[in-house]
């Protein structure tokens, strides 16, 4: 009897258990495929300086708002439910209010968990992202105008952007100043685009991972690697020998075959030919 | 007929109006004082405070940070800066030692709203039959853990509805208010008590906090107990009163040790017979001294 009764109790208490234990589970996968899809950040959001990959930030900050608090310039906002950005986490928009690039990195120093990396002590080695140059057809200076707006209030003027030259095809005689920049330098600060004079910014600071090709592992410039060794290190090209009559010589990837004085081609011979052949043995017909 | 029972009458008529409601205006005013230290920044422009519960700065020298978020960051496998690291040892051993559960009674912002959906259950005579064990809450810790670890991110603060209360106050809402009503309709209409008596994971973890806090709620004078039971209509977690209540013929000693006990003190409020008195954990003796976990330790004499 008591046996029974135990055994109805063991048996309700196994049964409320498991009830429990599912309806949280099935709540927890729930909350584990919204986590992990808001680990897509947009690609306008950018994280304050320092901000640690996007997959260990959103284990490492606890929302506390404190890098927001001391930015001086309220560029950092707090996302809110409903937002694309991860509740809770601080990110600004360039085009709005871009990064100030204080020298003592006040975000980074509030930070308490090291979400923004202490690291980061000097501000030009921040990277919050890549300034490119997403609409070259409306950008004024690949139309030849003389904008140069983005470059003008780049903080790492001239090395993160700067102007090359290039022919103007259209009008034949002036000059394009196109700006160009360079990962290398650039902070992703966001000032480019911010300042750019368009309705909608030409120049845009996307997440590195958008921003950026790789080049492949393996892959070596010839040119670097010849600066490098100070020569270069594949051999000389041997030098070309050809069979040929006297008087004649052969210039190879320049003029063809040269004849030498006396040794004139004849004067019914055609520049080309169909037949590459011939065009290989001009001036040699007839001999 | 006898009149309808109402819950505090008796000590109403007893105590006084002040008496039978000290404890709660206190933990009100411990409620809305912090919250208004936050906004006293962002609102007026005094910084005695910055950021909010999750991780805050006093007076620019204190690091403050929730240990429960402070555990989700080492889970995902990120070692926090030292800020984080000191503001989480102090928070802890502040509860550890005053119970961990006072977080949720005197602090949490979220007890307003659960509170306030209680009253008005109350008012409006709802009851339902929707039962959620006591137990669900070390589920959900240990769901947020799990989470955490997998996704690699602090998942549960992507919904929690505690931090997202505090941060939306002090920062700006978005849609959060939609989750702090979902919460105060869940109180009110799915099931007693559901969010902050059953799932909250953070009154779990803070549960385990103060496990062996030293401030504890007695009821010292036990003998006088007349059984109105108005006590267990009050609290919050009523589970936690009876064997600190009714322990005496079994040798159990009047403090209330269940650390799902909020320290509320809206118990020492109600009883019209004094019972209840805030004390600490080692006055347990089981033998029925009227003083026993007295906090003064003064002495009365037997009449």
């Amino acid at each position: 009897m008591s046996n029974t009764t135990t055994n109805a109790a063991r048996r309700r208490f196994l049964v409320d258990m498991a009830r429990t234990a599912t309806g949280v589970a099935l709540f927890g996968v729930g909350l584990g495929f919204y986590a992990r899809q808001s680990t897509a950040l947009p690609a306008e959001a950018l994280r304050p300086p320092g901000a640690l990959p996007e997959e260990q930030f959103l284990g490492a900050c606890v929302r506390c708002g404190l890098c927001v608090r001391d930015c001086p310039f309220d560029t950092l906002k707090l996302s809110e439910l409903g937002d694309a950005v991860a509740t809770g986490t601080p990110y600004f928009t360039a085009r709005d209010v871009p990064c100030e690039m204080c020298d003592d990195i006040p975000c980074v120093v509030a930070c308490p968990t090291g979400a923004l990396d202490h690291g980061l002590t000097d501000i030009d080695d921040a990277r919050m992202g890549v300034a490119v140059l997403v609409d070259q057809e409306n950008c004024l200076n690949f139309l030849g105008l003389r904008c140069d707006v983005c470059y003008r209030v780049c903080p790492v003027i001239d090395k993160a952007i700067t102007l090359d030259l290039q022919h103007n095809k259209r009008s034949g005689h002036h000059a394009l100043f196109i700006p160009v920049v360079h990962s290398e330098h650039c902070t992703g600060c966001g000032k480019c685009e911010k300042s750019c004079v368009l309705p909608e910014a030409a120049i845009k600071v996307l997440p590195t991972r958008l921003a950026r090709g790789e080049a492949a592992e393996h892959y070596r410039l010839g040119w670097e690697e010849k600066r490098k060794a100070g020569e270069s290190l594949v051999p000389p090209d041997r030098e070309r020998q050809f069979n040929l009559p006297e008087g004649v010589r052969y210039d190879y990837q320049g003029e063809g075959v040269i004849f030498e004085q006396g040794a004139a081609p004849t004067p019914e011979a055609t520049p080309f030919d169909d037949d590459p052949l011939k065009t290989l043995n001009r001036g040699l017909e007839g001999r | 007929m006898a009149r309808e029972h109402v819950i505090g009458l008796e000590a109403l008529e007893a105590k006084g109006w002040w008496k039978t409601h000290k404890w709660l205006l206190l933990r009100r005013a411990s409620q809305l004082s912090i919250l208004a230290l936050f906004l006293l920044g962002p609102w007026a422009g005094i910084w005695l405070i910055k950021g909010n519960l999750s991780s805050s700065l006093l007076l620019d020298t204190v690091p403050m940070t929730d240990p429960y978020l402070f555990v989700q960051t080492l889970v995902t496998g990120h070692l926090p800066e030292t800020a984080a690291v000191l503001g989480a040892v102090i928070i802890a051993v502040f509860y550890m030692v005053i119970g961990g559960r006072v977080y949720c009674a005197w602090v949490c912002p979220v007890n307003l709203v659960t509170d306030a959906a209680q009253w008005l259950r109350d008012r409006l005579g709802i009851s339902t039959a929707t039962r959620l064990s006591h137990n669900a809450r070390y589920w959900m810790l240990g769901m947020t853990l799990v989470v955490a670890m997998v996704t690699g991110g602090v998942a549960w603060e992507m919904i929690n509805p505690v931090s997202m209360l505090h941060r939306g106050l002090i920062f700006g809402f978005g849609l959060a208010w939609a989750v702090i009503l979902a919460i105060f309709l869940l109180d009110l209409l799915v099931s007693k008590r559901a969010w902050c008596g059953h799932l909250c994971p953070m009154g779990a973890f803070y549960n385990l906090l103060g496990r062996a806090s030293l401030v504890r709620v007695t009821a010292a004078q036990r003998a006088d107990c007349n059984d109105c039971m108005d006590c267990y209509a009050v609290c919050p977690e009523p589970q936690v009163i009876r064997p600190a209540l009714k322990g005496a013929e079994h040798n159990i000693g009047p403090v209330i040790l269940d650390a799902n006990c909020t320290n509320c003190g809206r118990c020492i409020d109600v009883c019209s017979k004094d019972v209840f008195r805030f004390g600490v954990r080692s006055n347990n003796s089981s033998i029925n001294s009227p003083n026993a976990g007295s906090l003064s330790g003064k002495t009365e004499v037997l009449s």
